[in-house]
Parts: structure tokens; sequence; C-alpha cells
């Protein structure tokens, strides 16, 4: 054997800004996605939605559409495939929180919200289908339904929490402290439902063989999803293989099995051939679920110094009566800020909607909008800085549990993303600052994020060429995972970055943990490091019996560097991967790390609440913006944007550098344009599509200005934190503040858009 | 989309003859909007009629100084045309605030003039509308109207807003747009292309549906040269106006000379503002004035639940419009 890969270099990978590897093939164009897998005789399906809310249907005339040429089959509730009920969220199987829907799909004749599919056509050709779904005739009997938030806001109920979502909490007697308080602040806010608009639509490509089922998937959740599908299609988990090595972005909302995925699958079944169904950006509107409609009260009371003596925030959010994620909404008011009485109660009011689902930092992105735009309105009554007022209240344990914090860094984020912004030029009277036409105005607010870890089954594999190959079935939307384990695979056993193999996006491989709550990079790395160090032993064991120079050393004395083992301080003692290996007469060494069994399960369980005692970790931050409202018509235009953030240990400048850019422009449309409008006589969702549903344009965003305090977490491995979503807290509420400090015109409701202003 | 049969026109007289022989049949320009209508299922004609070939796309100058401007023009080369950019500023400024780019560069002036509207209701099959299905009525009136019409809508009627930023440009530069059919050629003035919605919205040009625009002509208007077009929206970029303003000034001594101003996103055609140009002629031109101009014009604006912030915004935008245009010596 050859050895084509000899390391030249030792140097660290993980932190420096290596290029992702997935880039060349995504910017060729050589990257397949979900719906992009070439199957013979692949036929294509199109839904048909419902066009009243909740119903039952009478009647489906599927002649016209059957008669269109090249259909193959329309399905209806009266003639598909039969399937199980969706599985109940349970936390003894995290797999049920991936239930988009309780909704069974062409198995009722019940229409639960205004777009919920009612039938699918398969046909030869994708323009075919969709022609014939517009000829799918319905009639329905229409039920009353709940779909006026405004409305039903008033009949919400108290929300339940579990592990995985707080659901509020109490200390002291808040409301008593507010009344007693000098100053205070007491306002309601309210932001609107949002959808999903990731780069790629939902896709889904299904395919049977006898009884075994392969679905190409655009997933962030491929073993949940595989476990949920076995369920409803009553298979064992083996006879079903999902893949998914590329994702267009997911962002929560391809977290959850939606009808796109289901239906494919039926389709499949039933037409007896491999079955696309490609979401329009229409049906992505009308069946994914997006992020709730909410409104909330804060109300502040402080001591003149700036010193909190009460928190209450409370929120109203909706589910749906066929599903949805109760929003954790007052969540990061319970961490931010130290005072002696604290607040935070969650309602929620199930609605006949399509289920909400998680999207970029479900609860805290919201939350922060409520809760940092109350800050910065106390710290204008209190006549202090707003960056003050949050500094005297800061704390280096959780304010609500008095739990230490695993790593505290919100000080040090302020004062960096001060300085490097330039906040000092801020004169704080609101109008004050102006260049022509613009009125000028800064704004700032925390970014808050809690972190949570999952587990991660994967194989790490040794070859006597210093090849490195990592298998585990986690995902790649973007963010750069593959990269970034593959730099700490490279710096746990001392080979170069381009030696290690990352194998990812699929069922086959072991169950890599869902991309959800920023958990997914420490998630794979703890058990990365735990598989490196069993490598190390292993190699370590062969030396030991085969003559070796590393013979009787112990572990902890033996480095991992340049391609080998060494003596740690005696760089030439040691040995080759390729010598250690040869000498034992073997070509790789591999081990795995993690099951599926319960044993396994139930030390993940037991750590995982064991950490929740011992720290409250999170990702944290500033957000600094400088905006510009036309003084004649109220445009509103961001001018510069920097964010300054706390996420442990920085794994690679490159990838979370865009991912914190990422989450800020996707804050900037929930700032100032995003509103999915569902129209309060019928629920339906009346502008579904990029035209009329505003995402920030390039013109939009102004440049972004990202820095990380890049400090390792001590309780994390490898000191990670994560780096999804904290980037989209707070930054809302830096928009919000920012407009005030330019127009004195507080505005409390999302988006912020110029009518609000005139 | 429904399957659709495509027919390649090679001259003038053979599109116009074969629209006349299938009524059913649309002419295809870039297809911008008519191939997203048709995907929606809201156009489904039963026949296409390709007229990019047609020799329809050229920009002359004409002896006084107007310019004739071929229906085929695209959006993208008409704005970077020299004789445009001179003579009629706010034309090129109300074509690069459209759209996008690519959208620019197929897009036609021809097809730019029948641009359909982007009333949420009228793209949704699933709700009433009049303008798509005649007498089905209205939900945009009880529904969500932020960005509908404050002019020219009848209680109870159509509120759709005519979504074009060039119509707007070309109703201030007193266009004149040529057809074509099989009856022969007739010139018909741009103010009087578009029609209120009335009791038949769905009716929304004074043209024939065999009708061909082969021209769109600007009178020659040396004022014009100082001419702008300001358009106010959502966002940035690819957004449609919520109000937008074309307005040229020509000022003499310190008063109003001659003024032009039409307004867009406020009526189901571009809103010529005649109350506030005859208000203005002859006043000094100061922004009291402007404020007076723009509030005659308003005074008979009719709001609905959630746009009345439109007359404000229009006010303001007027009066900061042609503060601009005096501020810079009444250039651009």
């Amino acid at each position: 054997m050859t050895e084509t890969l000899v390391p030249t270099t030792t140097a660290p990978h993980v932190g420096r800004p290596i290029d992702r590897v997935d880039g060349p093939a995504k910017t060729t164009g050589s990257a397949t996605f979900a719906a992009e897998f070439p199957f013979p005789g692949l036929a294509h399906a199109s839904l048909v939605h419902a066009e009243v809310g909740r119903a039952r249907i009478t009647a489906i005339d599927t002649a016209q559409a059957e008669a269109v040429t090249g259909v193959i089959t329309v399905l209806t509730h009266l003639n598909a495939p039969t399937l199980r009920p969706a599985p109940k969220f349970s936390v003894l199987d995290l797999s049920t929180i991936v239930s988009g829907t309780a909704v069974n799909y062409l198995n009722t004749d019940q229409v639960h919200w205004n777009g919920q599919p009612v039938a699918v056509v398969v046909a030869e050709t994708y323009e075919s289908a969709r022609h014939a779904a517009r000829l799918v005739g319905l009639t329905y009997e229409e039920l009353p339904a709940t779909v006026d938030f405004a409305a039903a806001e008033s009949s919400a109920k108290p929300q339940k929490s579990n592990p995985m979502m707080g659901g509020g909490g109490a200390k002291g007697d808040a409301e008593a402290a507010l009344a007693q308080a000098p100053v205070t602040v007491d306002q309601r806010y309210t932001t609107p439902e949002l959808s999903h608009n990731a780069l790629e639509p939902h896709a889904t490509i299904a395919a049977w063989d006898g009884d075994k089922l392969t679905v190409y998937e655009s997933s962030q959740s491929l073993p949940f999803m595989r476990r949920h599908l076995a369920k409803r299609l009553d298979l064992p988990e083996d006879a079903i293989r999902l893949v998914a090595p590329f994702v267009g972005g997911g962002f929560g909302g391809k977290g959850n099995v939606w009808a796109g995925t289901i239906l494919a699958v039926l389709a499949a079944r039933a037409a007896g051939r491999p079955v696309r169904l490609s979401l329009t950006r229409e049906a992505v509107y009308r069946t994914v679920g997006g992020r709730t409609r909410s409104t909330q009260r804060v109300a502040l009371g402080a001591e003149p110094g700036g010193a909190l003596a009460a928190i209450i925030h409370t929120s109203v959010t909706r589910t749906s009566a066929v599903g949805g994620f109760p929003e954790a909404v007052t969540n990061a008011s319970g961490h931010l800020y130290a005072a002696p009485n604290i607040l935070l109660k969650q309602h929620v009011v199930e609605m006949d909607l399509l289920p909400n689902a998680p999207m970029r930092a479900p609860g805290e992105a919201i939350g922060t909008f409520a809760l940092e735009s109350a800050v910065d309105e106390l710290a204008a009554e209190l006549g202090l800085d707003p960056i003050d007022v949050r500094l005297r209240n800061d704390t280096d344990r959780d304010p609500l549990s008095g739990t230490p914090f695993s790593h505290r860094r919100l000080r040090e984020a302020f004062a960096l993303g001060a300085e490097r912004f330039g906040w000092s030029a801020r004169t704080p009277q609101p109008g004050s600052m102006r260049e022509g036409r613009w009125l000028v105005g800064y704004g700032v607010a925390a970014a808050y994020h809690p972190i949570m870890m999952l587990a991660a089954n994967l194989t790490v594999r040794l070859a006597a060429d210093g090849t490195v190959i990592v298998r585990c079935g986690f995902h790649e939307m973007g963010m750069g995972g593959a990269t970034v384990q593959a730099q700490i695979a490279a710096d746990a056993l001392g080979v170069p970055f381009e030696a290690v193999r990352v194998d990812y996006g699929d069922t086959d491989l072991p169950t890599g943990p869902m991309a959800g709550g920023s958990m997914q990079t420490a998630s794979v790395a703890a058990s990365l490091l735990e598989a490196c160090a069993k490598i190390k032993t292993s190699l370590l064991a062969l030396a030991r019996r085969s003559g070796s120079p590393l013979r009787g050393s112990r572990a902890d004395a033996v480095e991992a560097r340049d391609g080998g083992l060494y003596l740690v301080g005696h760089p030439d003692q040691g040995e080759s991967y390729a010598s250690i290996l040869s000498r034992a007469g073997r070509s790789h060494v591999e081990v795995s790390i993690g099951s599926d069994g319960l044993g396994s399960k139930l030390k993940f369980m037991t750590r995982f609440i064991r950490d929740q005692r011992r720290w409250v970790r999170a990702a944290s931050g500033a957000q600094f913006c400088e905006v510009r409202v036309d003084a004649d018509t109220g445009e509103i235009r961001l001018a510069r944007w920097l964010g300054a953030f706390d996420i442990g240990r920085v794994a690679n400048l490159k990838t979370a550098t865009s991912q914190m850019r990422g989450g800020i422009v996707m804050g900037m449309g929930m700032a100032l344009s995003e509103e999915t409008l569902v129209d309060p006589r019928h629920g339906r969702i009346v502008n579904p599509g990029l035209a009329e549903y505003h995402i920030p344009v390039h013109a939009d965003v102004p440049p972004i200005d990202v820095h990380f305090l890049d400090d390792p977490d001590p309780t994390m491995p490898l000191g990670l934190l994560g780096a999804g979503e904290v980037s989209i807290t707070g930054v809302a509420a830096a928009v919000a503040n920012a407009v005030y400090h330019a127009t004195g015109r507080r505005v409390r409701d999302l988006p912020i858009t110029l009518d609000k202003l005139l | 989309m429904r399957p659709f049969a495509y027919v390649r026109a090679a001259d003038v007289a053979g599109a116009v003859q074969a629209v006349a022989d299938e009524p059913g049949a649309r002419f295809l320009g870039g297809g911008t909007n008519l191939v997203d209508l048709m995907r929606a299922g809201i156009e489904e004609p039963a026949t296409l009629i390709d007229i990019t070939r047609l020799p329809l796309t050229e920009v002359e100058e004409l002896p006084d100084g107007g310019l004739r401007v071929g229906a085929l023009v695209r959006n993208s080369g008409l704005a970077a045309h020299p004789l445009i950019r001179s003579r009629y500023p706010m034309v090129s400024q109300a074509l690069l605030s459209g759209a996008s780019p690519q959208l620019r560069n197929m897009a036609t002036v021809g097809g730019n003039l029948l641009q359909r509207t982007r009333c949420l209701y009228f793209y949704d099959t699933a709700a009433a509308c009049s303008k798509r299905d005649p007498g089905t009525g209205c939900d945009a009136t009880g529904g969500f109207n932020r960005n509908h019409a404050v002019f020219g809508a009848e209680a109870g009627g159509c509120v759709a807003t005519h979504p074009s930023d060039l119509c707007v440009a070309l109703a201030a530069c007193d266009a004149v747009v040529e057809v074509e059919s099989v009856r022969g050629t007739r010139r018909v003035p741009l103010g009087e292309l578009h029609l209120l919605p009335g009791a038949t919205p769905h009716v929304e040009t004074a043209l024939a549906p065999d009708e061909l625009i082969t021209a769109v002509e600007l009178p020659a208007a040396p004022m014009l040269a100082r001419s702008r077009y300001r358009k106010v929206r959502d966002r940035s970029s690819y957004a449609f106006a919520l109000v937008s303003v074309a307005a040229a000034l020509d000022v003499r001594d310190g008063r109003v000379a001659d003024v032009r101003l039409a307004l867009g996103g406020v009526a189901a055609k571009p809103w010529r503002a005649v109350r506030a140009e005859s208000a203005l002629k002859g006043e000094e031109a100061t922004a009291e004035a402007f404020q007076r101009a723009a509030e005659a014009e308003l005074a008979e604006a009719t709001p609905l639940p959630h746009n009345s912030f439109k007359i404000d915004l229009a006010r303001r935008t007027v009066v900061a419009t042609l503060g601009r245009l005096l501020a810079d010596g009444g250039a651009r």
C-alpha cells in the first residue's frame, strides 16, 4: 500500500475558516437534492388543496382529472392506501416530535384547515399532474371553525411544558413588585404568522421495492422521520431508508413530516411506480407549518438606577386542533436579567389552521422582540443607555432557577459589539441623528438561545494509508456540518483535513441527531471525540502486542499527530498509523459509538437531565444596527449590522459567520416585511408566494459584521455551543429600537412597515 | 396549466389575423405576467400567438424630438436607452424600479401596459373576484386591502390597483399607444387606455380582444427632461408600489409654468393628478403650494379599512418629489 496522504502539518483545523467541503458541488450544480434523483419510470404527483376551512368532504369528482392525458391515478380518501394514525408526542420517544399534523391524509373525509391536501394526482409528467389537479371537483359540508386569532385569543389555555420546551415559571411576587416599582414599562407586543421559505421547496421521491421503501427527502430529521413513517405504514424501521445528501435550507421547516412526504409514499404505493412530489411554493405555504402568531405582554419594574425589581412576560400563541408546537415564547426572559421577582406565563389557543411548527429559534425569536423592546423602553424611561441597563442586570446565575450558567459572556459581547459598532457615537435623544432626508437611529438588543444536546451514533474508521471515514446520519442543510466534523476528526487523529471523509444524510448510516435546536454540531462532535479517543486506545493496544516503540505507553502520554501516535514531549518517539497497522497485520481500525438500544437511550436521558440540573447553557450575544428612516415616506432601510456572539468555541470561522449572517437576515425579514396573511373569515393564506410575502431582497440587506468571543464553554465537547439560532434572536428588537431612536416612534407590532410610522 | 396551442407570428398582419380568427387566443410577449397567470389558473388561453419575432423592437426618434418605442422593446433596453434617459428620465427610473433584472430583460413595453393587478384575491382562484370571474363579487373589500385603490372604485365594486410603474410615467408623458387589428391602425392616448372598474372590472382596457399594441409614442416635451419617478414600497426592490409618483416640473421666475403629475398604486389605472396640476400651474413653486396641490388631488380619495395610510403617503410623496425637482433646479 502506498502512502498517498503524507501529513505535512498538524496545525489544528478547528476554528479555521476552512471552505465547506460541499461548496464546489453546490456552486457547480453537481450536488443532488431530493427532487433530482433520476429513476426509470418516475411518475409525478401534484396536490389538490381544500379551498374551505373546517369541513367534511361530501363528494369528489375525479372524472375530468382522470381524463387528462398522462394521468395515472387520482388518489382521494375513497381509494388511497391505508395510513395509521400519527404518533402523539411522548418524551420517551423523541421521534414523536416530528408528527407535523395528526391528519390521516387521504384516509379521512375531514378537512381541518383551508389548504389541507385532499387529493393527489399522479401522472406521467409534472405538467399533466398539475393541470389535472385543478380539475378535481370537491363538494363540502362546511363546519364551524376557529380561524380568527384576534377573536380566539381570549379562550387561550395555559400551555403545558416538557423537558424540551419550557412553559414559563415564577419567582417572588412580580405583580406586586411591579406595582411598587418607581419606574415601569408595561406594554403589549404582537407578531404575525410567518411562513417557511427555504430556497429548496420541500420535495420527496418515494420508491417501493416490495415492502421495502426508499425515500429521497429534503429532511433535517432523517431518523425521526423514518420511525414516523414506519409507524404510519406499519413497517419495521429497517424496511425504510431515507436519504438526504443535501438539503437546501431547513430552519425547522424540514424537521417534521408534512403532507408531501406521506402523500408521495402513498402515491408511489398506489401507482406501483416511483413518485416525485416536489411542492410548489404555494403548497409549502399551505402544507408546511410556520411560526405562530403571538400577543405578548412585557412589564418591567425598575429602581431609578436601573436595577430590575420585576420581570413579567406573558404570551398567547396558537397551535392547531390537529397538532402544532407550543412555543416557549417567554423562555429567554427567565435567563437574561437578574430580578428578584419574575413571572413568565404562556398560553396557547388551538385553531382550525395548519399547525404551526418550529422556525429558527422558536420561542426566543419572537420572545426577545418583546422583551428587548421593553428593556429599550425602560432605558428611555430611566434616561439611561440601553446597554447600561442590560449590564446593570447581568448575572452569572440563572435568574429564574438560581442554577449557574455553564458559561456567560453577555457582558463581553456587549462590550465587543459596542466598541466595534461605534455605539458611543449615538446621541441618546430620539430623532437627534439625521443625514439629509434620512433620520438615523442606532438600536441594540441581547441575543439568547438555550443549548441542548442529542444522542449521536457514529463510526470512525482509520485506514493504514492515514485516511479516515466518519459515518453518521446527520444532516447538511448548508450550515457546514460535514466540514466541521472533518475538522474535528482531523485534529483528534492528527491527520490532514483532506484525509477525512464524512458520510451523512442517510438512515443506512449510524443514527444521527436531528438538525434542530442548534444541537447537531456539538451532539455529533461529542460522539466523534469519544470515537477518536477509542481509536487511539485501540491503536495503542495493537502497538503493545506488536513490538512498537509505543509499547508500554499510557494513553494519556500519547498524542495523535502527523498521521501517527507520538509520545507527548518526545516528537521522535512514536509511530505512524501505517506502521502500527502494518506491524499488527491490519488494514484499518474501526470503532463505533452509541446504539439504538434502550441502554443507550437511558444513558442519554440520564445525562440530559443531570446536565440540566447542573448548568444553564446558552449561546448569547449582542445585536447592533443602524437604520435610516425616510422623513417623508417612513421607508425604513437598514444601513449596517453588527453582531457579537458567544457560541463557545467557533468550530469554523467561515461557516459560523455565514450561519450567523443568515439568521440575522431572516430576522430582518421578521422585523421589517414578513407576514403570512391568514384571512380571518376563512383561515386561508392569501399571500402564498414570494411576490407578496416579502422576505428581504439583497438590496434590503446591509453589510453584516459578525464577531465571536470564541471562548470555549467548559462543559461542552471542544467548548462548542450551538450557532444556528442565536443569530435571529434580538434582531427584530434591535430594529424596533433603532427605529424608535431614529423617529421617536415605538412600533410594537411586527412587521415594522412604513404605514406604522406615518 | 391548461394545455394550449402555440403559434409563432411572422409579421404584424399575420399576428392580428391569427387572433381575429381565434377569439380564445392571446398574444405572448415576454410572458412575465401572462405565463404566471396561466400557471395560477387565472388565464387559460386556448392559443398563444408568440409575437416576439415581430419587428417591433426599435426606439425611433421622431422629427419633433419625440420617440416612438416599439411594443417589443424590452424593459431593460428601454430603461438604458440614451434618449429615454436624457429626455424622459422618469420613464427610465420607473422601469428600473420595477421587477428584477431577469424580469426586465424579458418583459416588453407593450406587455407592461397590459399587466394585470396584484390583488391577493384576484390571484387566489378560491376567492370571489369579479375581475377574474365576472359577477362573483369581491373578497378584497372585506379582506386584506392594504395595497388597494383609494381612487376610482365604486362602493362594493372592484378595488384592485394597476401594478405597472412604467404606465405611471407614461401617463405623465401624455404617451399615445399605437394599436393594430384587422380593422387597421388606431391611436389611443395612454390616459384612455386603462378603464376604471365600474360594473365591469374584468374589462380593463379600451382595447378590443383582437387588438395588438405595436408602439408607444412619447410626444416631445422639453420639460420632461427634468422629471422624476419616486416609488414607495415595502422593501427596497422587487415589490409593487404602495404609492408612486411620476412628476415633471417647469419653474420659471419662481412660478410653476408647467407641471406633470401622475400617481401609481392608487387606482385601477395610472392616476393622472389633473386637479393637482391645475392647482399648481401659475402658483409660486413652494412646499406649501405643493402641499395644497396634493391635498386638492387627494380630497376625493376614498380609503378602505387597511389603506387609509396611502392618502397621507401619496401627499407626502408628491410634496417630497416636487420638492426634490425644485431643489435640483428642476433638473433630475
